[in-house]
C-alpha cells in the first residue's frame, strides 16, 4: 500500500483519525496510540514486500542498539566514547550507502522504502547525543520517532527532540483542537496540491504550445524550456502537496511535523532558495553536515579565507545531498552544480562591490530573482535527465 | 557580564558582522538582515569558544534563540 497515493491508504488514515480525534479532545496521550497505528500502516506498507519489511526491521534492531550503546557510552564517559560513537555512526550509515551502491548495479541490498529518511533521523539522533542535547530519549520514544508513519516514506525529516516533547505534552483540548484544524487545512491544501496542481502541471508538461512552431533550433528550445518549467512545477506541486498532507496528519497525532516548503519561487538568491526549498532535508545538512564541516576547517584553519571554508562547505554539502538522491549521473551532478551556485553566490555576496552597493535596489532584487529562477529551474532539468537525455540525444 | 568580556564579545560580533551597526541595533535580528548566516554562526561559535571557553553545539540553541546581540549575550552569559 502506497501513502498518499493508493486510496487504500486514505480510507484507513481516516479510520485511524477517529481514535486518535477522541483521545485528543479528552486531553489524553497520543503517544501509545500513534506507535500502534505507525505499527499497522507499517505492516501494511512491507505486506507485499517481505524483503524490504525484513531490511527495515534489521535497520530498526541495528540503529536501536547503537543508540543505546552511544548513550550509554557518553552517560558513563567511556574513555574512547567518541571514537566509538564515531563507529556508531558508520554503521548507522553502513545499510543506506551499501544500498544506494547495490542499487548502481540494479540490486536491492538492505534497501526498503524510506531508508534514506529513516537513516538522517537515525543519524542525528546519535549527532544530538554526542553533543549532550539527548540524554533521557528512552527506547520507545526512539522507535517512535523513527517509525512515526505518516512522514516515513518521503519527509519531511523530523528533529527527534521536538518529536519527544510531542511525545511528553498533553496537549489541552483549545490546544489539539487548534491543531487539528490548522491541520486538517493543511492536509486538504497538499491534496489539491498533489491531485489537482501537480497532476496539471505533469499533464502540461506533454503539451507544447502551437506558436512554438517546430524544426528550428530556436523552437525546441523553446519547447524544451516549456518542459522543463512544468516539471518544475509539478516537482514543487507534488512534493509540497505530499509533505502538507504529511504535516496535516501528524497534528491528529499531536506531532509537529516540521515544514518543507516556504514560497521557494519568490527566492532572491540561492541560498534563499535553500532556505525555502525541501526546508527539513536542507536544514538537516545545514545543521549536520555544513555547519561542522566548516567548524572543524575554521578550528584547523585548513583554509586561509572564510570565504574558501564557506565555499568548501557548500560544495560537500551539495554533493552529499546529491548522491543521497542517489549514486546516479543526474544526482550527482544535480548536488555539485547546487554547491557550485551557492559558492559563487557566497563570492559574489562578499567580495562584488556592484553588490555591496545595489543590494538594496528594486531592479538589482528583480534581476536577482530572475536569475535564481533561471539557475534552479535549470537544475530541475538536471535532476529529472532532461539536461543529460538531450546531451546524449536519447 | 563584566564590561571587559562584553567589550571582548562585541568586537567578536562586529569582526564576523563586519559592520559597526551591531554596537548600536542590538535587537536586530541579524539573520533577517543578512549580516549573519549559516557560516558566520559557526564562525561565531568557534570565536565564543576560542575567547571564552564555552561550547556551544550548532543545534543546542535555535536560531531564534540567538538571532540578536542582546540574545547573543545572554547566551553567552549564561554559560560563563
Amino acid at each position: 500500500m502506497g501513502f498518499y497515493v493508493d486510496p487504500a491508504f486514505f480510507v484507513l488514515a481516516a479510520i485511524a483519525v477517529v481514535p486518535a480525534i477522541v483521545l485528543g479532545i479528552n486531553e489524553r496521550s497520543l503517544f501509545g496510540y500513534s506507535l500502534v497505528v505507525s505499527g499497522l500502516f507499517l505492516l501494511l506498507l512491507f505486506f507485499y514486500d517481505l524483503q524490504q519489511g525484513a531490511a527495515f526491521v534489521f535497520f530498526c534492531v541495528l540503529s536501536t542498539a547503537l543508540f543505546l550503546w552511544v548513550k550509554h557510552l557518553f552517560a558513563t564517559k567511556h574513555p574512547h566514547a567518541v571514537a566509538l560513537y564515531r563507529l556508531a555512526l558508520a554503521i548507522t550509515m553502513a545499510p543506506l550507502v551499501i544500498y544506494k551502491i547495490a542499487a548502481v548495479f540494479d540490486g536491492n541490498l538492505l534497501g526498503f522504502l524510506g531508508i534514506s529518511y529513516i537513516t538522517f533521523k537515525a543519524l542525528q539522533v546519535l549527532i544530538e547525543v554526542r553533543d549532550g542535547l539527548i540524554t533521557d530519549m528512552s527506547v520507545l520514544e526512539y522507535l517512535g520517532f523513527l517509525v512515526f508513519f505518516t512522514p516515513f516514506t518521503s519527509g519531511p525529516i523530523m528533529r527527534s527532540r521536538t518529536f519527544v516533547e510531542d511525545a511528553r505534552t498533553h496537549l489541552s483540548r483549545h490546544d489539539y483542537l487548534d491543531g487539528l484544524t490548522r491541520g486538517a487545512f493543511l492536509f486538504l491544501l497538499g491534496a489539491f496540491y498533489k491531485f489537482v496542481l501537480a497532476a496539471l502541471s505533469s499533464w502540461a508538461q506533454w503539451f507544447t504550445p502551437e506558436f512554438i512552431g517546430a524544426g528550428t533550433f530556436l523552437a525546441s528550445f523553446a519547447g524544451e524550456s516549456c518542459i522543463a518549467f512544468f516539471y518544475g512545477l509539478y516537482l514543487f506541486f507534488d512534493f509540497a502537496g505530499y509533505s502538507l498532507m504529511a504535516i496535516g496528519l501528524g497534528s491528529v497525532f499531536g506531532v509537529r511535523v516540521p515544514r518543507n516548503f516556504n514560497a521557494p519561487f519568490i527566492s532572491l538568491d540561492i541560498k534563499d532558495f535553500w532556505n525555502r526549498w525541501h526546508m527539513s532535508l536542507s536544514f538537516w545538512l545545514r545543521d549536520f553536515v555544513f555547519m561542522r564541516l566548516t567548524r572543524a576547517l575554521l578550528k584547523r584553519k585548513v583554509f586561509a579565507s572564510r570565504v574558501n571554508t564557506a565555499c568548501a562547505g557548500y560544495l560537500a554539502n551539495m554533493t552529499i545531498m546529491g548522491f543521497w538522491h542517489g549514486i546516479t549521473p543526474d544526482y550527482i551532478i544535480y548536488g555539485i552544480y547546487h554547491g557550485l551556485l551557492l559558492s559563487a553566490c557566497e563570492l559574489f555576496q562578499k567580495k562584488s562591490k556592484l553588490y555591496a552597493a545595489h543590494k538594496d535596489e528594486p531592479w538589482f532584487k528583480l534581476c536577482s530573482w530572475a536569475i535564481t529562477m533561471i539557475a534552479v529551474f535549470f537544475g530541475f532539468s538536471l535532476f529529472s535527465g532532461q539536461v543529460s537525455r538531450l546531451i546524449l540525444g536519447a | 557580564m563584566d564590561a571587559q568580556r562584553e567589550e571582548q564579545l562585541l568586537k567578536l560580533i562586529e569582526e564576523i558582522c563586519a559592520d559597526p551597526v551591531v554596537r548600536e541595533e542590538r535587537d536586530m535580528d541579524l539573520f533577517d538582515v543578512g549580516l549573519l548566516d549559516s557560516m558566520a554562526a559557526i564562525e561565531l561559535l568557534v570565536g565564543i569558544e576560542g575567547e571564552f571557553g564555552i561550547s556551544i553545539a550548532p543545534t543546542e540553541v535555535e536560531r531564534e534563540e540567538m538571532n540578536t546581540v542582546n540574545l547573543i549575550l545572554k547566551r553567552v552569559e549564561e554559560r560563563l
